[in-house]
């Protein structure tokens, strides 16, 4: 039997103590198609950083086990190290030149040059370095481009500028410059399809399957499970860094694929959480809401809040979940029908979302949240002294006019009382809000979002980058707020787990849309198939 | 070596420098017979206040988000049209002042509005862009100083007769309106007591507004333009206070420079005048991003004093005893050096905030 193309054997790695892969092997074949599924955070991306010889890996600490390409063993130390040797990696994101012709494009930094009168004049002096004053030999260009376009089934004029080209035929290039590289024996597409419309996607897995009729090994990263059961021969699903299964295609259906990727037992004791009666009353009603949040674009989501729920939002990342907290809030720009306490709502205003009593807590603490160089006090006063009115003083306070004084005293107490209530760990109310841990970041966001005394409260993303206990703390916060103060709560989160403990019904997004709402307790097997983009 | 380290970090080693360099400055004239130490330190104090304002006009853009606002000359240019269009009017004394500073400031308002206009469409490159409309804003005034229908005979060139003068003479309009009130002696020095006052009182004011609504408003969009809009506060709005402001007491800051300098100088004169009240907010701890009235304070002290001292020490030490005219050239040529190593220093340095 020949050696594989590709052999990962018991790949470790772990962040500042945080085992992300937890030992993980996989195979892929010469001419085999393996797709490599799982979660946001499953360690694809990790395993992709590690293959590639990213820096960040050895800035890390470096990976245990070991990677053999075609029977060698390899550490690969650089990008250009694992290029060397035959890895191609076609790019989520184009890395192209738009200025530059395809041929250009595709044969940038691999030029094929002739010796002209200076370069061989400078040779004695120079001596290898003189090839960088070789002409370039265009015919020989266009012709291995014309060849590598007609490889991967393209008809193209390769002296097109890259700028004006479709998205579509973008990655193509990307494919046809790893495929022209001459030891190409391993690419790696990672979530190709992302995107691509519908069609282009199906040239993009015809174009793959080309290839490795051709003998070339690919890893194919995705999590669209329709187009791994359309192309893969073998699958890997990653969770939590560790591989939970490795299947045939034969043997694999999408709802199986679909469970072992989202699958995890919930701790004992949560799921028996009793079930609440939920008001009908619909407090916020969306409908056909767009959202321009670039990476996270929100294309027409229809969506009721009932008043005293806990909504979650699920989803991957990138298919829109973080945008609808952002567009509903004024931070984006929006468009769609948006009804709040029956009244119709406008979009793009922060401040009037803000008096009309909707608050929110961004995912992106550290850019969005807070004002890190200034003092806790001072963060958590912020939106209501703006919005509200409060924690003003002097002859301008009762008008709230913009000359009214800062009243840092009231303010204070005020932050005193809420690092009391949420135990925020800090050294007192005038410490920077740059010192705190993520935990206690987070919940000075949070005091923030409640001291505006908000009806509706947009939680985004609170548990990211925090530690386990931490993240525990600010969940029961969050359940207190609605149990005790009757807080209506829109909880935006990555992870499926814990919208599971907190939320009565749970949204998931795909694509900018509702792919479907279910309870808590529904079966993995269903957020699964909602997860990899299939409709139940 | 443990305190030293100490206080390095709290008062920050270019401040430790520096007042290093100004004590060896001083010790130097201690030691000299012609130098009268009284002289320098009232000097210190006067040169320091004349420029606070200008310094200070610095710290609402800095809050706003516009990082230096190297466009000072158009604040400057308004204040001088303030000043020679009054003092054209026939105003004299502390009127033409204080209605200098009302007319000037209203001028800096509107044209700091179309500024702010201006660089909200190039954010990002405020300080570079601001350095070029500085710049366009002197080359303007410049023809409008020589077009101005002025009736005075006195501001005008004296050949030819058309156009104001390089220097306009202040003697009889608001020369030391302020040095001169309640000025107290010391030594062979005076205390320029109105002077320090109102610059005292304008960073006041300035420290009241920062601590109000909007005052807070202006240091969030410019701490975290993001933070600021989700917490419903217009950054656009904030960003044209901050500089309508900044320029506002640009055209205060002249019409105090000049003064106490007892002289208004046009054309040219306000060019580079940014650079040295952006190196002083600079050595007094402030950063692109943060800026505060101890940061005024501290660095135009500091900075004034340095310059002050250097030059009549220099003077002692190469040009004394000399009588080639070569050498009197020395000490303007050490001033140069010294002010722009500061500002080249300043400029170029990554402070911790």
């Amino acid at each position: 039997m020949p050696a594989p193309a590709l052999a990962l054997t018991d790949i470790k790695k772990q962040y500042f103590g945080n085992a992300v892969l937890k030992g993980v092997s996989l195979e892929v074949g010469v001419g085999e198609i393996h797709a490599l599924v799982g979660e946001n955070g499953a360690g694809k991306s990790t395993l992709m950083n590690i293959l590639f010889g990213m820096p960040v890996i050895r800035e890390t600490g470096g990976y245990e086990g070991t990677i053999r390409l075609g029977g060698d063993v390899i550490d690969p130390r650089t990008p250009s190290d694992a290029m060397a040797r035959g890895v191609g990696m076609v790019h989520q994101e184009f890395m192209l030149l738009p200025g530059f012709s395809i041929t250009e494009n595709i044969k940038l930094n691999r030029e094929r040059t002739r010796p002209n009168l200076i370069s061989r004049g400078l040779r004695p002096l120079l001596r290898s370095r003189a090839a960088s004053l070789e002409s370039l030999d265009m015919a020989t260009m266009r012709s291995d481009t014309r060849a590598a376009l007609k490889q991967i089934g393209m008809s193209l004029d390769e002296m097109l500028p890259v700028a004006g080209l479709p998205v579509g035929h973008m990655q193509f290039i990307e494919i046809a410059r790893e495929v022209d590289k001459e030891n190409a024996r391993l690419l790696v597409f990672d979530e190709p399809t992302a995107v691509l419309t519908e069609t282009e996607a199906d040239d993009l897995l015809r174009t793959m399957r080309m290839l490795a009729a051709q003998g070339i090994a690919i890893l194919f990263i995705t999590h669209r499970l329709d187009e791994v059961m359309t192309v893969a021969d073998r699958i890997t699903v990653l969770r939590d860094g560790e591989v939970v299964a490795r299947v045939d295609r034969k043997d694999a259906t999408v709802p199986r694929l679909a469970e072992l990727m989202i699958g995890r037992a919930l701790p004992e004791g949560e799921r028996s959480r009793p079930k609440r009666t939920l008001s009908d009353e619909v407090i916020l009603s969306v409908r056909g809401l767009e959202v321009e949040m670039p990476g996270e674009e929100v294309r027409g989501v229809d969506l009721e809040v009932r008043r005293g729920e806990i909504l979650g939002l699920a989803g991957l990342a990138g298919q829109g979940k973080i945008g609808i907290a952002n567009g509903l809030m004024g931070l984006y720009p929006a468009r769609g029908q948006v009804t709040w306490k029956g009244e119709p709502f406008p979009l793009g205003h922060p401040r009037e979302a803000l008096r009309r009593g909707l608050a929110f807590v961004s995912e992106d603490r550290r850019q969005v949240g807070l004002l890190l160089d200034e003092a806790i006090e001072r963060n958590i006063a912020a939106s209501a002294l703006e919005a509200r009115g409060m924690f003003l003083r002097g002859p301008f306070a009762r008008s709230n006019g913009a000359l009214a004084l800062y009243d840092q005293k009231a303010a204070r107490l005020h932050a005193k009382a809420q690092i009391e209530a949420l135990d925020i760990r800090c050294r007192g109310p005038q410490e920077a809000v740059r010192r705190l841990s993520g935990g206690n970041q987070q919940k000075v966001c949070l005091a923030r979002a409640l001291t505006l005394d908000p009806e509706l409260l947009f939680v985004s993303e609170p548990t990211r980058g925090i530690d386990v206990g931490a993240k525990d703390r600010v969940l029961n916060l969050l359940i207190d707020a609605n149990r005790n103060e009757g807080k209506t709560i829109v909880l935006t989160s990555s992870e499926l787990l814990e919208l599971r403990r907190v939320c009565d019904r749970i949204a998931v997004i795909d694509a900018g849309r509702v792919a479907g709402v279910l309870p808590p307790d529904a079966p993995d097997v269903e957020f699964g198939l909602l997860f990899a983009g299939e409709r139940v | 070596m443990s305190a030293l380290r100490d206080l390095a970090v709290k008062v920050g080693w270019t401040r430790l420098v520096l007042i290093g360099f100004l004590a060896l400055l001083w010790l130097g004239a201690a030691t000299s017979t012609e130098l009268d130490l009284t002289v320098l330190f009232t000097d210190c104090l006067t040169r320091a206040a004349m420029n606070g304002v200008l310094v200070l006009a610095l710290v609402p853009a800095v809050r706003a988000g516009v990082g230096l606002n190297f466009g000072l000359p158009l604040g400057i240019v308004c204040g001088l049209l303030g000043s020679v269009i009054l003092m054209d009017a026939g105003l004299r004394g502390p009127a033409c002042f204080w209605a200098s500073i009302a007319f000037g400031g209203a001028l800096g308002a509107i044209a700091g509005f179309f500024y702010a206009r201006l660089l909200e469409r190039v954010k990002g490159d405020e300080m570079m862009v601001g350095i070029y409309v500085g710049f366009s804003a002197v080359a303007g005034a410049s023809i409008l100083w020589l077009l101005l229908p002025t009736h005075n005979p006195e501001p005008i060139w004296p050949l030819g007769g058309k156009g104001l003068r390089n220097t306009l003479v202040l003697d009889g309009y608001f020369k030391h309106v302020l040095d001169g009130f309640a000025a107290v002696p010391f030594g062979r020095g005076t205390i320029p007591t109105g002077l320090l006052l109102f610059w005292g009182l304008l960073c006041w004011v300035l420290a009241v507004f920062l601590r109000t609504r909007l005052g807070l408003g202006l240091s969030a969009a410019g701490a975290n333009p993001r933070f600021a809009e989700s917490s419903g506060i217009d950054v656009r709005r904030m960003r044209t206070v901050g500089v309508v402001l900044s320029t506002t007491l640009a055209a205060v800051g002249i019409v105090v420079f000049s003064q106490s300098y007892g002289f208004v100088q046009l054309y040219k004169a306000p060019l580079l005048m940014a650079f040295p009240t952006v190196a002083a907010l600079l050595i007094g701890g402030a950063s692109v991003r943060v800026a505060t009235i101890q940061h005024v304070v501290v660095g135009t002290l500091l900075f004034q004093s340095v310059l002050t001292t250097s030059l009549p020490l220099v003077n002692e030490l190469v040009v004394k005893g000399e009588q080639s005219s070569e050498l009197s050239n020395i000490p303007e040529i050490a001033r140069l050096i010294i002010s722009n190593g500061i500002i080249l220093y300043a400029l170029t340095r990554k402070e911790q905030a």
